[in-house]
């Protein structure tokens, strides 16, 4: 992990939003759609479109069936993008819930707390496989901050 | 998601349009089990060419599907899958376990 060397190559993001929203299952598209018009601004091509939005798809899908399984209070979902000038585009999705115990295992492929609702396991397999890079940060009762970059264009890789 | 439903010689074909994830993939999930119990066919096709969104809620609703056609005695396979169904069925390796149908070859 070289994020603070990377930072600063690439310098300081050129456009960023922030948004919340509440953390029920039809805020998935929402939450697709908007980083999906967001990323636009950077040209990538439809696949690449595709794979950044099945991605926040993922992360956001797991604040709604995981992070708030067992509380009552307000469950909410906070959204961030940022874009920089060498093509990278960098989501954060971030829920206030109950937090991941072993982030290594949960991001096993196959893994998953809730079977019963024919979750595959694979959320994190496919953020991994769809996006440059997934960063998971977690504290068992505060909540999870998923960090997903992808590169959009050859350049740099 | 748009569900539509069609029986022929035993043969269940369940054609989805839309995009498949955890919003959708409950209602999917449960059409698909009443016609399966309903009509007990000999095979299940999912018609997946109209998905154009997959997830991995996408993926645990095609392997519950897998599981239930099995459990009632039927075979099941996956028909015109579009791009995103077809990438991520791979990434799972899925299109292992499920036999892989293209309408044009027939
Ligand atoms: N935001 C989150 N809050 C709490 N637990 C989470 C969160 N995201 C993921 N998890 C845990 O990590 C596991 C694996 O996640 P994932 O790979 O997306 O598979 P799935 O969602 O199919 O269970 C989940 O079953 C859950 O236990
Ligand atoms: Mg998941």
């Amino acid at each position: 992990m070289n994020g603070v060397k990377e930072k600063k190559k690439a310098g300081r993001a050129t456009e960023v939003f922030k948004i919340s929203f509440a953390a029920k299952s039809v805020n998935e598209s929402f939450a697709r759609s908007v980083v999906s018009a967001f990323a636009s601004r950077l040209d990538p091509t439809v696949s690449e479109l595709a794979d950044l939005k099945t991605a926040v798809s993922e992360a956001v899908t797991n604040c709604i069936v995981h992070a708030y399984r067992d509380s009552r209070g307000k469950a909410e979902i906070l959204l961030k993008g940022s874009v920089y000038a060498d093509g990278r585009v960098v989501v954060e999705v971030k829920d206030h819930g109950c937090g991941i115990a072993d982030v290594e295992r949960a991001m096993q492929p196959l893994f998953t707390t809730d079977p019963a609702g024919e979750r595959s396991g694979m959320g994190f397999t496919v953020m991994g496989a769809f996006c440059d890079g997934v960063k998971v940060r977690s504290r068992p009762g505060k909540g999870t901050t998923v960090v997903l970059t992808k590169r959009f264009g050859d350049c740099g890789a | 998601m748009n569900i539509t439903n069609s029986l022929q010689g035993g043969v269940l074909t369940v054609s989805l349009c839309g995009e498949l994830d955890h919003h959708g993939a409950a209602e999917v999930r449960k059409s698909i089990d009443a016609a399966i119990d309903r009509e007990s066919p000999k095979k299940l096709r999912l018609r997946l060419a109209e998905v154009q969104f997959c997830d991995s809620s996408g993926l645990g609703l095609i392997m519950g599907r897998y599981r239930k056609a099995r459990s009632a005695g039927a075979e099941i396979t996956v028909c015109d899958p579009s791009a995103a169904v077809e990438k991520i069925m791979r990434l799972a390796g899925l299109d292992k376990l499920i036999k892989i149908e293209r309408s044009t070859e027939k």
